[in-house]
């Protein structure tokens, strides 16, 4: 009977309230855990406060429906981004294969570089170098890439460029796109189509200079294949090869990069191609302007038997030379002459190898001999630019207004013995090199413009073009006055006039 | 930036590729430090880097309680033993206004150029030409006052004015968050204030005048032009670089404390922006 009575006490305080939903059981348990818990003094004088305190934490917080993600998100994303940086790829398989890797890295070592730079006081800081260092590295793997190099970094306005310089392996070129000759092609022989029907129209001297074709692959300003990435963890985009035209126009426009590749350039003379065209130009312009090498690194490569034919340009091949001692770093600070250019020059014509824009196929020096006859002009011969061959050294360079092309420091003169030569270019600022004697390396960062000491004036337009040749149909003359015409219209009667009668007269004669 | 925080500042003002080397920093470290000390400054700001030919200037500004009123500015060329400039002139700024080129790096160096100037010589007026000689150090002070001038800014909030006119440093400053950090008009001249008097009245009835007393980068000509904002490291760092004196660069982490700005470059003004923009 005693446990009945217990057990219908218990329902009773476990009852739920109608009001709050709480049940009595559960609150007195509640407050007499927290008392034991908490021990306050004098309990039973404050134990309506307790009561009261239990109740107001039974209620919870409904859960907050506001969602603050959205500001923070552009910073997950990149951060998102670079963690697959760090993830490790598919190591299956062996350790042979990790040999293999090891042993035909194409990757630089990008730290030591770095290293050396911040000795220099250049450098993105650690962190930022190992993040594209990685960057590099997911590069060469979804390439098929011989030999990469960390270029540099170009500050643009709204967004900066990482520049990486590639070299494709033998035969792994993307081919380009040759069907822009075809059509090229194609098109000629429509306007000549046109141009045989439509005669009655005055032919206009102005004939455009002729494209100066790219350089191959490979070979001069399009030896090496660049990539850029915005940030590293971003998408590598590959650069289109440089064009001779756009070398020559972006010698003669300053234009600051906005950091999307396909934004215009609006400029005069008008830029042709877009911000990534641009960039290449730049960037062919900065390494052949700053690229620099110990005297002695890179010799020409040995040419058996072909000493005879010289190719015109200056050779352009180099490999590195084994026997290479390192010079001194003192010798390397003090004289410009034991460094020398390893890129060729570009020459004005925007090619590093010459191109005689007056040699044509048979065809059309079938049509030039037709045209030459009738007018005479052309001459055929247009001299060849000459630039400074490979390997000078840099001393040669030009000075700007009494200052060196180049400035030499040591990069500590605290701990000379362990010092390294940095060479700070004064032409393209933010150029830099080092060496330590033996191992040496070039960077670039910077806004991706050359240094002038007088504002760019942007050149002017040319003096308008005399298009067609003055002939009596397109030479302006005045109107006849009324005068003139009533003599003019009697003059034609009388003409008329006298045919007529000599019509009837020879009517008269044949009817006679 | 500050020379409390040179270490930090460095790493996160690095996007700009130009630094400081090792052991430079360690002696930085340690003479701005004495400075501080020597000169009885309230803040040592470590400026930022002139590169010359033959050898580069480090500079740094000593500020005192008030943080707008003038301040002292020192130089420096293996960044241990500083000594003072003095303070800019307008005579100083018309007559390196002339002077064109690098610096060399050698203090005591003379620019010469030629000016044809006009003589009274009793009635009559001849022009002859005078040669006037500057030496560098005039014309790194006039430099150094034209780019804190134009470019040195500072994060709005970061100082507050007292009614009794000296600005102090807010220690309650917690950073800009990160829709304000992209906006040009977060960003004061870190200067007396010259445009703020020609607001309209609407304009300043905006304006909180204890925050909001210098002014903002909104109005720089060119407009939306001579300033490249951008976010790095996702948005956790945002850097300010100035398109009309290129090398100048200010980094800010939202929703913190760092902020700052340093200048390393060769002293010479963008002319050519708007031909660039």
């Amino acid at each position: 009977v005693l446990e009945i009575a217990i057990q219908n006490a218990k329902a009773y305080l476990l009852r739920t309230s109608s009001k709050s939903g709480l049940n009595l059981y559960d609150h007195l348990s509640n407050v007499l855990t927290k008392i034991l818990d908490e021990r306050p003094e004098n309990a039973v004088d404050i134990i309506e406060n307790i009561s009261q305190d239990v109740k107001m934490a039974h209620f919870s917080k409904k859960l907050d429906t506001l969602q603050n993600e959205n500001e923070l998100l552009p910073m997950y994303e990149i951060a998102e981004m670079q963690k697959t940086l760090f993830l490790q790829g598919n190591l299956e398989g062996a350790d042979q294969e990790l040999e293999d890797e090891i042993a035909e890295s194409s990757l630089p070592n990008v730290m030591e570089s770095a290293f050396y730079f911040e000795q220099a006081g250049v450098g993105l800081g650690t962190d930022e170098t190992y993040r594209i260092f990685l960057a590099l590295k997911q590069l060469t793997e979804t390439h098929p890439i011989q030999r990469c190099r960390f270029w540099g970094k170009i500050l643009g306005i709204e967004r900066n460029y990482i520049v990486a310089e590639v070299e494709f392996r033998e035969g792994e070129d993307e081919e380009e796109v040759e069907e822009e000759e075809v059509a090229e092609e194609r098109d000629n022989e429509a306007i000549e189509a046109d141009e045989e029907e439509e005669d009655e129209l005055p032919k206009a001297f102005y004939k455009p200079p002729p494209t100066i074709p790219k350089e191959e692959n490979r070979t001069g300003a399009n030896k090496y294949v660049y990539f850029v990435c915005n940030e590293p963890g971003r998408p590598w985009v590959k650069l289109p090869s440089v064009m001779p035209a756009q070398i020559v126009i972006a010698r003669k426009i300053k234009k600051f990069f906005t950091g999307r590749l396909d934004a215009p350039i609006l400029s005069y003379p008008p830029f042709p191609g877009n911000e990534s065209n641009y960039l290449r130009a730049q960037i062919a312009r900065i390494s052949a302007g700053t690229h620099v090498s110990p005297l002695g690194f890179f010799q020409f490569g040995e040419e058996e038997g072909e000493e005879e034919e010289e190719v015109e340009g200056g050779r352009d091949s180099f490999e590195e030379n084994p026997d290479f001692e390192g010079i001194q770093v003192m010798d390397l600070v003090e004289s410009l002459s034991n460094w020398v250019h390893h890129v060729q020059h570009i020459l004005p014509q925007g090619r590093c190898n010459w191109f005689n824009p007056v040699q044509k196929d048979e065809e059309e020096e079938e049509e030039e001999d037709e045209e030459k006859e009738e007018k005479g002009e052309d001459p055929d011969y247009i001299e060849q630019e000459v630039g400074p061959p490979l390997l000078t050294p840099i001393s040669e360079d030009l000075e700007i207004q009494n200052m060196p092309a180049w400035t030499t420091r040591l990069s500590s003169n605290l701990i000379p013995q362990y010092a390294i030569a940095v060479l700070r270019s004064n032409l393209w600022p933010g150029a830099y090199a080092f060496s330590n004697g033996k191992k040496f390396e070039n960077f670039y960062i910077g806004w991706g413009h050359k240094y002038s000491v007088d504002n760019y004036t942007p050149p002017v337009p040319p003096p308008v073009y005399q298009e067609y040749p003055s002939g009596p149909e397109i030479t302006e003359m005045d109107d006849p006055d009324v005068e003139e015409e009533k003599a003019f219209r009697a003059a034609q009667e009388a003409t008329v006039f006298a045919a007529e009668e000599n019509e009837e007269t020879e009517e008269d004669e044949d009817e006679d | 930036m500050d020379a409390e925080s040179l270490l930090l500042s460095l790493e996160l003002a690095s996007g700009s590729g130009q630094g400081l080397s090792p052991d430079r920093r360690a002696s930085l470290l340690t003479s701005l430090l004495l400075v501080k000390r020597d000169y009885r400054y309230d803040r040592v700001l470590f400026w930022g880097r002139i590169l010359g030919i033959v050898a580069d200037y480090y500079i740094a500004q000593g500020l005192s309680e008030d943080q707008l009123a003038p301040r002292k500015t020192l130089y420096s060329l293996n960044c241990t033993d500083w000594s003072l400039l003095p303070p800019a002139t307008e005579e100083t700024m018309a007559q390196t206004a002339m002077v064109k080129g690098r610096f060399m790096g050698d203090p005591s160096h003379e620019y010469e150029h030629t000016e044809i100037q006009k003589v009274n010589e009793g009635e009559k007026i001849f022009e002859e030409e005078v040669v006037v000689q500057v030496k560098e150090e005039t014309r790194l002070v006039s430099i150094i006052d034209q780019i804190d001038q134009a470019v040195a800014i500072i994060p709005r909030g970061a100082l507050f004015k007292t009614p009794f006119g000296p600005s102090n440093v807010n220690r309650t400053f917690e950073g800009l968050s990160l829709s304000e950090a992209k906006k040009l008009s977060s960003y004061f001249h870190f200067r007396e204030a010259i445009d703020l008097k020609n607001k309209t009245l609407l304009e300043k009835a905006d304006l909180d005048p204890s925050l909001d007393f210098m002014d903002s980068l909104e109005h720089d000509i060119p407009k939306a032009g001579s300033w490249s904002i951008q976010m790095e490291r996702g948005n956790a760092l945002v850097v300010l670089r100035s398109l009309l004196w290129p090398g100048l660069t200010f980094y800010h982490a939202p929703r913190t404390k760092n902020y700052g700005y340093i200048y390393v470059g060769t002293g010479e003004k963008n002319l050519d922006l708007p031909f660039m923009l």
